[in-house]
């Protein structure tokens, strides 16, 4: 399990955090209950199986959605 | 392609805007009716475009969102061939979530200066001796950097060489500059003011103190308290039912027009964005002001409390007893002091070390043979005299004669609540010192701002005896003040007045008393920026500054104030505009989204005055 951070551009909707957290909480790999999504902050954290899924792949999903990604970062 | 026009929603926006004016001109202006037309459905199609986008990526992960009500209502409006209304209102939608985007992004600015004081380079000592600038994230654990005048510290670690002042502001809060010298801790964020320092990494990125501040206060303002969390349920069910709803008036009343102003009339804007809203401002005042609220839930709480513990060491008072009385009872003062001296620099007693500091500078005898006397003193050959310091108790047992003008000493330096030191040489009484620790400068003056917020009870708790507790509570006009107490006992006294139906505060240095500060449903600790001080707590007051409680109190208080304004107008809202749907002719969609959009602008703005909150006195 490693713990992710991404950096999203400024969030300006609740509802837009909302569709971020069922976007990446639907990838095959990441944790559900960890993804969290730091609407203020405009951030998303989430823990995850990097066997299974990777950070890129949550960016592309988020990007899917319309939303720009600033930057990622991973720890173990 | 759906990219490339969420990305142009601000142009959008304008020719939309642009087009409803160029439309009423033609209309009003040159009665040319067609133009007009073409116009405006040029400003509902160009305008719905980005809306539907994002209607149809919610949809695409399960969640009925805002943008799906009004894609439908103009789609209607448009269909029915009211493009007035289908063009107003998606371009008052656009406009208005502009607005939204910039007036947020003020209430963020607190924590958005705090981040930007996050160090983004470094200069790293090479494997060639020569030192590279590299980006932060290349730092690692152990690496020597080199900080020069006016460049911020990259992360926390200790100076090797060299010497310099740190403002240490961006974690203490304090703005005095704090000299620094070899072995000292300096602290990633902080700025040096002049000199250079080489320093070695101990801490980078993330677990740096100033990292950990940050993480802390981000996950602080998204933080949801109970209310939000209801509200956010409510949300997730209302828009979707106020979908149903306008679906059943329709197929009931064949009415497009009514069914789609519904549509827009239930829009729940103003209540998700309100709350948050207020958390966000209000903790990003605090983080500037050296005050960390741990989340809404925490805000909420520290509102209605109406009981303060304090520990009374190191939180009332300094924590540093200090010298305060003196008697002598022979002449040769300076004698006296040297042989004290010589034998307290030898003990690392906490009286010891205020008797040393006392002292000052003076001559020093060496020092032959100590005992220590649990719970006495000291006996000690010193230049071939035998010195006895310690209590009361030391000097009956050294057969030391106290006399009467010692005993009356003794009685006045205790009744001022003061822990005594006496000095023996050769079993004759030298000196009396009355040893006290120092109430903290402006704590009183706190204390009143505290009870005229509201708060009934303050407490001073101590494992001191009742007599210099007492003191500490009558010099403070404190309600109640406890003795004696192991810290064991101090969280069963939290307790008891929680069960009683108290909201209780408990403020403590973050260290000893960690089970009152878990126990009491605000713990608020002094921390100098401490790791413990940081994670037990719900409120930590930085730099161990009393003064800061009162501002926290009062901010925490104003902004739960803030929230249920919110909640007030967003409701409010929603239920007279649904009102006058059914009470009055005016009523249309245009007016509907107008007032929609205000009082989202409306709950932003009032949150941002958070942002200038003061304490007033």
């Amino acid at each position: 399990m490693k713990k992710a951070t991404i950096q999203l551009e400024t969030l300006s909707c609740p509802s837009c955090a909302q569709k971020i957290e069922n976007a990446v909480k639907a990838l095959n790999g990441v944790e559900r209950e960890s993804v969290k999504v730091l609407f203020n902050a405009s951030k998303v954290k989430f823990d995850f199986d990097e066997e299974k899924v990777s950070v890129a792949d949550a960016e592309k999903a988020i990007a899917a959605l319309g939303f720009e990604v600033k930057g990622s970062q991973v720890k173990n | 392609m759906q990219r490339f026009i969420l990305s142009k929603k601000k142009q959008i926006m304008l020719i939309s805007g642009i087009s409803i004016v160029v439309a009423f001109i033609s209309k009003l202006g040159f009665k040319n009716e067609v133009l007009a037309v073409w116009s405006l459905a040029v400003a509902s199609i160009m305008g719905v475009a980005p809306i539907a986008i994002q209607a149809y990526q919610a949809l695409k992960v399960k969640v009925v969102s805002i943008d799906l009500l009004v894609t439908i209502a103009v789609t209607g409006a448009f269909l029915i061939k009211n493009l007035e209304e289908s063009a107003i209102v998606t371009f008052l939608f656009l406009f208005g979530a502009f607005l939204e985007q910039r007036t947020l992004n003020k209430t963020r600015s607190a924590i958005k200066e705090l981040t930007e004081m996050a160090p983004e380079s470094a200069l790293k000592q090479m494997e060639n001796g020569e030192f590279v600038e590299v980006k932060i994230d290349e730092v690692a654990v152990g690496d020597v950097l080199l900080v020069k005048t006016g460049a911020k510290v990259p992360v926390d670690g200790s100076v090797l060489s060299g010497e310099g002042y740190i403002n240490e502001a961006s974690i203490t809060g304090e703005s005095l500059s704090v000299g620094k010298e070899k072995g000292a801790n300096v602290y990633a964020g902080t700025i040096l003011e002049n000199g250079t320092l080489q320093i070695v990494a101990d801490r980078v990125g993330e677990d740096t103190t100033f990292g950990r501040i940050i993480e802390l206060v981000e996950e602080a303002q998204d933080s949801k308290s109970k209310a939000e969390r209801f509200i956010d349920r409510f949300a997730k069910y209302y828009t979707p039912a106020v979908l149903v709803l306008a679906f059943i008036v329709w197929i009931f009343s064949q009415n497009i027009e009514l069914a789609i102003t519904i549509l827009v009339l239930g829009c729940p804007g103003a209540l998700v964005i309100g709350v948050p809203v207020s958390n966000v401002a209000g903790i990003g005042n605090g983080a500037r002001h050296g005050v960390l609220l741990k989340g809404s839930e925490v805000v909420d709480d520290f509102s209605k409390v109406d009981t303060i513990i304090f520990d009374k060491t190191g939180t009332l008072t300094m924590g540093k007893p200090k010298v305060t009385e003196e008697e002598f009872y022979a002449e040769d003062v300076e004698e006296i002091l040297a042989y004290l001296a010589s034998v307290e620099k030898e003990s690392d007693h906490p009286l010891a070390a205020a008797v040393v500091e006392y002292i000052g500078e003076t001559k020093l005898y060496p020092v032959e043979k100590t005992l220590v006397i649990k719970g006495a003193g000291v006996v000690a050959q010193v230049n071939g005299r035998r010195v006895a310091v310690g209590n009361v108790a030391l000097m009956e047992r050294e057969n030391v004669l106290l006399d009467e003008k010692a005993r009356a000493g003794i009685a006045r330096f205790e009744a001022n609540g003061n822990s005594l030191v006496l000095a023996a040489i050769d079993s004759e009484l030298k000196v009396l010192l009355g040893i006290r620790d120092q109430i903290r400068p402006g704590v009183k003056e706190d204390l009143q701002r505290l009870k005229k917020l509201g708060v009934k009870n303050l407490v001073v708790l101590s494992g001191d005896n009742q007599g210099t507790v007492d003191l500490v509570a009558r010099e403070l006009r404190l309600t109640e003040a406890h003795g004696d107490m192991l810290p064991k006992e101090k969280a069963a006294y939290v307790e008891e007045l929680i069960a009683q139906g108290h909201t209780v505060a408990f403020v403590g240095d973050g260290v000893n008393d960690s089970p009152s500060l878990a126990r009491a449903q605000i713990g608020i600790a002094m921390g100098g920026g401490t790791d413990v001080a940081i994670e037990t707590s719900d409120v930590v007051l930085m730099n161990s500054d009393f003064r800061r409680l009162p501002h926290a109190l009062g901010l925490a208080k104003a902004t739960a104030g803030n929230m249920r304004q919110n909640i007030l107008i967003a409701v409010g809202v929603v239920l007279a505009l649904l009102a006058s749907l059914i009470f009055s002719e005016w009523m249309n969609m245009s007016i509907g989204m107008l007032v929609h959009e205000a009082s989202i602008l409306a709950v932003i703005l009032n949150g941002m005055r958070l942002l200038q909150y003061k304490l007033r006195h």
